[in-house]
C-alpha cells in the first residue's frame, strides 16, 4: 500500500525562515563578510574547497557562511554549485617542483637542499587557549630574512638513483586518466582515480583509516619523508592558441610519505611512497590521503591484503561526506510505509513466539503432571 | 598567424538562452520519436556543416565528448576549428570512441553498428549520431512504433543509405544497447531513439 | 604562426593578467585609454577545469579537484583577436585580459601595453612574491650541534 502524504509546505517554508533567522543571530552582532571568513577562517575555507572539489575561496566562504559554520553542509552546496557549470577542460598536471613554498619540511632529511621551512604552523605552539584573541589585538607582521635563491629539491630525488626509494613512472602517451566524475566505481580502481577520490574524500575518514596503518591495520611503517605547501601556477592548452596559457596560481598542499618495504615476489626491498595533493594549506588531510593511498597499494605491491585500509573498496566507497552524509542522513525523510511494514511484522513474529512459549509451557506442565 | 575569422564567428549570440531553446527542441523531438521539430538555428557555422547541425553540436558537445566527422564535415579544417572552439569537444578518427557523430552526407557513412552501442551495464555509453538528411519526405517510408508514439507513426527521410531500414530494425533488436539518431535538414529536426522500432516493413510497397 | 619568443611574450603576459587584481587590471587599463571597440567571440563565461596532479609528483597524471575559471574572446575592429583564460569567476578580469591579448598582437601597442601595464603589474607580482619568500626564509631551521664529551 503507498499512502501519499501532503501538508509539510507551510511547516518547510517557516522552518527555512527561521533558519535564515537563526543564521544571522543576535542582529546587534555586525554580519560577517566572506572577506573576514577567507582571511580568518583560511584552514576551514581550503577543506571545504577541497572536500567540495572546486577551487575557489570567495565560493566556499560563502558556503560556510549559508551553512553556519558546518563544514560538511558547507561542501555539500559547493559540490552542488559545482555541478551546475560546464567543464571547459584539463589543465597540464601542475608542477609542484616549481612551487613558490610557504612551508616545506622533511622527517627524514635534516640538510636537505632548500632547507627545513617550517612556514606558518602549529606545530611547536603549546595548544594553550590565548585570550587576547576574545578582543581584537595588535598583531606583529612576521619576521622576515634573506630569500633563499637554493631550489628546494623533492625527496623522491635526493635518494633516487640509488634505487633505494621507487621513482616515478609517467608512461609515455599514456591515455588520459580516468575521472570519477562520470565514470562509475568499479573495482580494482587504477591508483590515478583513487587518488582522486581521496583528495575529496572526507579528512576525518581519512584521519582515522591512516591512524589505524600506524596502529597496526596494514602496517606500513611511514615517514614523512616531505610536505610542502605553497602555490603553483596551473595551465591549460587553449587549442585556438596552440599553446599553454597560464591561468594563475593556487595553494596546495603536497606529501610524500616515505615508508618501509621489505620487497616481496613483485619488487625487491626498498623504501615505497604514498602520495596526498590537497588544495589549500591542509597538511593533515594530505598525510591521511598518502597513509591511504600507499595502504591501497598492497595489491599492486604483492602484501597481504588484511586490513579496511588496504582494501580499496572500502575506502573509496565510504571516503565522501557528500556521499556518506546524503545516505545516513536520508534516515530522517518519512519511512512511515517501510515502518508500519515492519510493524506488522515485528507484530507477528511476537504473535507466534507467544503462542510456541504458551504451547511450550502446556507441553512442561503436562510434563511435569 | 591562422585565419581566425571563419572558425570564431557564428557562435550563439546568448549561449543559455540558445542553447537552452535547442536542447529543449531535441529533447522533445527525442521524446517524440518522428515527429519534426522545427527550430530557426541560432548559429552561422562555416559551410559545409548545416547550421542546424551547428546549433545541437553547440549545445550537447563538450570537453567531455569525442567527436567523429564524416569526411564530408571533416575535410574542412574550418569546420573542425569552429566546433573545437564553441564546443570544446576534441575528434577521434575511430567512430566507435565517438559520443557523437556529425554526419554531413546522410546516404553514405559507416554502417550503424560500427559506432559505440554501450554495454548492458552502461547503455549509456552509446553514440548519438546527428544526420544531415535531403528531406523528411520523398524518401522510404519508415513506419514506426514504441514510447512516445501513439500508435503508429510514419516518416520518408530522404537522403539515407539505401539499406537504412535494415540497419534501424538490426539496431532497435540491440535494445538496450544501440544508437540514437538526430535527423536534420533546413530548420528542422527529427530524432529516432532506439526504441522507435519498426512495425512493418511492407509499408514500403 | 608565431615564434617561439612571441608566443614566450604572450604567455608571460597572460600569466601577469591572470594573477593580477581586477581593480589593478580595471586602473591601468583605463589610464592606457584605448577603450578599443570589439566584438565579443566568446564570453567572458564562467566554467571549470579540472586541474591535474602526477602521482608522486612526477609520475603519471590525475585529476585533483576542478576549479572557476573565466574566459574570454574578443576581435577588435582592426580583426585582432584576443583570447584570456584565469582562475575565478571575474568576467571583467577576463574581458579586459582578452582586450590587452588582442591589442598585444600590433608590436608597436605590445611595447607600449608591456611598459605601461604589464611591468607595473610584474614588478608588484615579484614583489609579492619576494615579501613571501623572505617570510618563509624567516621560519627557515638553522640546525646546531652541541659540542658534547671531554675536549
Amino acid at each position: 500500500m503507498y499512502v501519499a502524504v501532503k501538508g509539510g509546505e507551510a511547516a518547510i517554508d517557516n522552518a527555512h525562515r527561521l533558519l535564515a533567522d537563526r543564521r544571522r543571530g543576535d542582529r546587534s552582532v555586525p554580519a560577517l563578510t566572506l572577506d573576514q571568513i577567507t582571511e580568518q577562517f583560511a584552514l576551514g575555507v581550503d577543506r571545504v574547497m577541497s572536500e567540495g572539489s572546486l577551487y575557489d575561496r570567495r565560493l566556499a566562504a560563502l558556503a560556510i557562511k549559508q551553512a553556519r559554520g558546518d563544514l560538511i553542509e558547507a561542501i555539500f552546496l559547493v559540490r552542488a554549485y559545482r555541478t551546475t557549470l560546464p567543464r571547459f577542460g584539463y589543465s597540464e598536471p601542475v608542477d609542484t617542483g616549481a612551487m613558490l613554498i610557504e612551508r616545506r619540511i622533511s622527517a627524514c632529511f635534516k640538510d636537505l637542499p632548500g632547507g627545513q621551512l617550517l612556514g606558518p604552523t602549529f606545530d611547536y605552539t603549546h595548544r594553550l587557549l590565548d585570550e587576547e584573541l576574545d578582543g581584537d589585538p595588535q598583531i606583529a607582521i612576521g619576521e622576515r630574512r634573506e630569500s633563499l635563491t637554493d631550489a628546494a629539491a623533492r625527496v623522491a630525488d635526493i635518494l633516487g638513483g640509488e634505487g633505494l626509494v621507487e621513482e616515478d613512472v609517467d608512461p609515455a602517451g599514456q591515455s588520459a586518466p580516468g575521472d570519477i566524475n562520470h565514470t562509475p566505481s568499479e573495482f580494482p580502481m587504477s591508483r590515478a582515480m583513487r587518488l582522486q577520490s581521496l583528495s575529496r574524500g572526507d579528512e576525518g575518514f581519512l584521519l582515522a583509516l591512516g591512524y589505524s596503518t600506524q596502529r597496526g591495520y596494514g602496517r606500513s611503517h611511514p615517514f614523512a619523508g616531505e610536505i610542502r605547501i605553497g602555490e603553483v601556477e596551473m595551465e591549460i592548452i587553449v587549442p585556438e592558441l596552440g599553446f599553454a596559457v597560464p591561468l594563475g596560481r593556487i595553494q596546495v598542499t603536497e606529501c610524500q610519505m616515505v615508508n618501509q618495504f621489505k620487497g616481496s615476489a613483485k619488487a625487491p626491498p626498498q623504501f615505497t611512497r604514498g602520495y596526498g595533493l590537497v588544495f589549500g594549506q591542509s597538511e593533515r588531510k594530505a598525510m591521511a590521503m598518502s597513509l591511504c593511498d600507499r595502504a591501497m597499494r598492497a595489491e599492486e605491491l604483492g602484501e597481504d591484503v588484511v586490513a579496511p585500509p588496504q582494501d580499496q573498496e572500502f575506502v573509496i566507497s565510504h571516503c565522501d561526506n557528500v556521499q556518506a552524509t546524503g545516505f545516513v542522513e536520508h534516515l530522517k525523510l518519512p519511512h512511515y510505509v517501510d515502518f508500519q511494514a515492519e510493524l506488522g511484522l515485528v507484530r507477528t513474529m511476537r504473535a507466534e513466539y507467544a503462542q510456541r512459549e504458551s504451547t511450550f509451557q502446556t507441553d512442561l506442565q503436562e510434563a511435569a503432571e | 598567424m591562422r585565419n581566425e575569422s571563419t572558425a570564431l564567428d557564428g557562435g550563439f549570440s546568448a549561449p543559455v538562452q540558445d542553447a537552452q531553446a535547442v536542447f529543449r527542441a531535441v529533447m522533445d523531438a527525442m521524446a517524440r520519436p518522428a515527429t519534426i521539430v522545427e527550430i530557426r538555428p541560432p548559429v552561422t557555422p562555416p559551410a559545409p556543416l548545416p547550421p542546424i547541425i551547428g546549433a545541437i553540436a553547440s549545445t550537447l558537445l563538450d570537453a567531455d565528448t569525442p567527436i567523429w566527422l564524416d569526411p564530408t564535415l571533416g575535410q574542412s579544417p574550418e569546420v573542425g576549428e569552429w566546433l573545437v572552439f564553441h564546443t570544446g569537444a576534441s575528434f577521434t578518427d575511430q567512430p566507435g570512441e565517438a559520443s557523437f557523430a556529425l554526419i554531413g552526407d546522410g546516404s553514405a557513412f559507416p554502417d550503424l553498428d560500427t559506432f559505440a552501442q554501450g554495454t548492458q551495464e552502461y547503455p549509456d555509453r552509446s553514440a548519438t549520431l546527428v544526420i544531415a538528411i535531403e528531406a523528411f519526405d520523398g524518401g522510404t517510408p519508415l513506419c514506426l512504433r514504441g514510447p512516445g508514439i501513439l500508435d503508429r507513426a510514419t516518416i520518408a527521410p530522404r537522403g539515407l543509405p539505401k539499406d537504412f531500414a535494415e540497419q534501424w530494425e538490426e539496431n532497435t533488436q540491440r535494445f538496450p544497447r544501440g544508437v540514437d539518431l538526430v535527423l536534420a535538414t533546413g530548420d528542422s529536426l527529427v530524432c529516432l531513439p532506439r526504441t522507435a522500432r519498426l512495425i512493418a516493413r511492407e509499408m514500403e510497397v | 604562426m608565431q615564434t617561439h619568443e612571441e608566443i614566450a611574450l604572450r604567455r608571460s603576459r597572460m600569466s601577469v593578467l591572470a594573477r593580477a587584481r581586477t581593480s589593478r587590471l580595471q586602473e591601468l587599463w583605463a589610464a592606457l585609454d584605448l577603450a578599443p571597440s570589439y566584438q565579443a567571440l566568446r564570453g567572458p563565461e564562467c566554467g571549470l577545469i579540472t586541474l591535474q596532479g602526477r602521482i608522486g609528483g612526477g609520475g603519471e597524471a590525475f585529476n585533483f579537484g576542478e576549479a572557476t575559471v573565466t574566459r574570454a574572446s574578443v576581435r577588435l575592429e582592426d580583426g585582432s583577436v584576443g583570447h584570456a583564460v584565469a582562475l575565478g569567476r571575474d568576467m571583467d578580469k577576463a574581458r579586459i585580459a582578452a582586450l590587452v591579448d588582442a591589442v598585444c598582437r600590433k608590436p608597436e601597442m605590445a611595447t607600449l601595453v608591456d611598459a605601461r601595464m604589464i611591468a607595473p603589474l610584474q614588478q608588484e607580482l615579484d614583489e609579492a612574491d619576494e615579501t613571501l619568500r623572505q617570510l618563509t626564509a624567516a621560519t627557515r631551521v638553522d640546525f646546531f650541534t652541541m659540542v658534547r664529551g671531554e675536549d
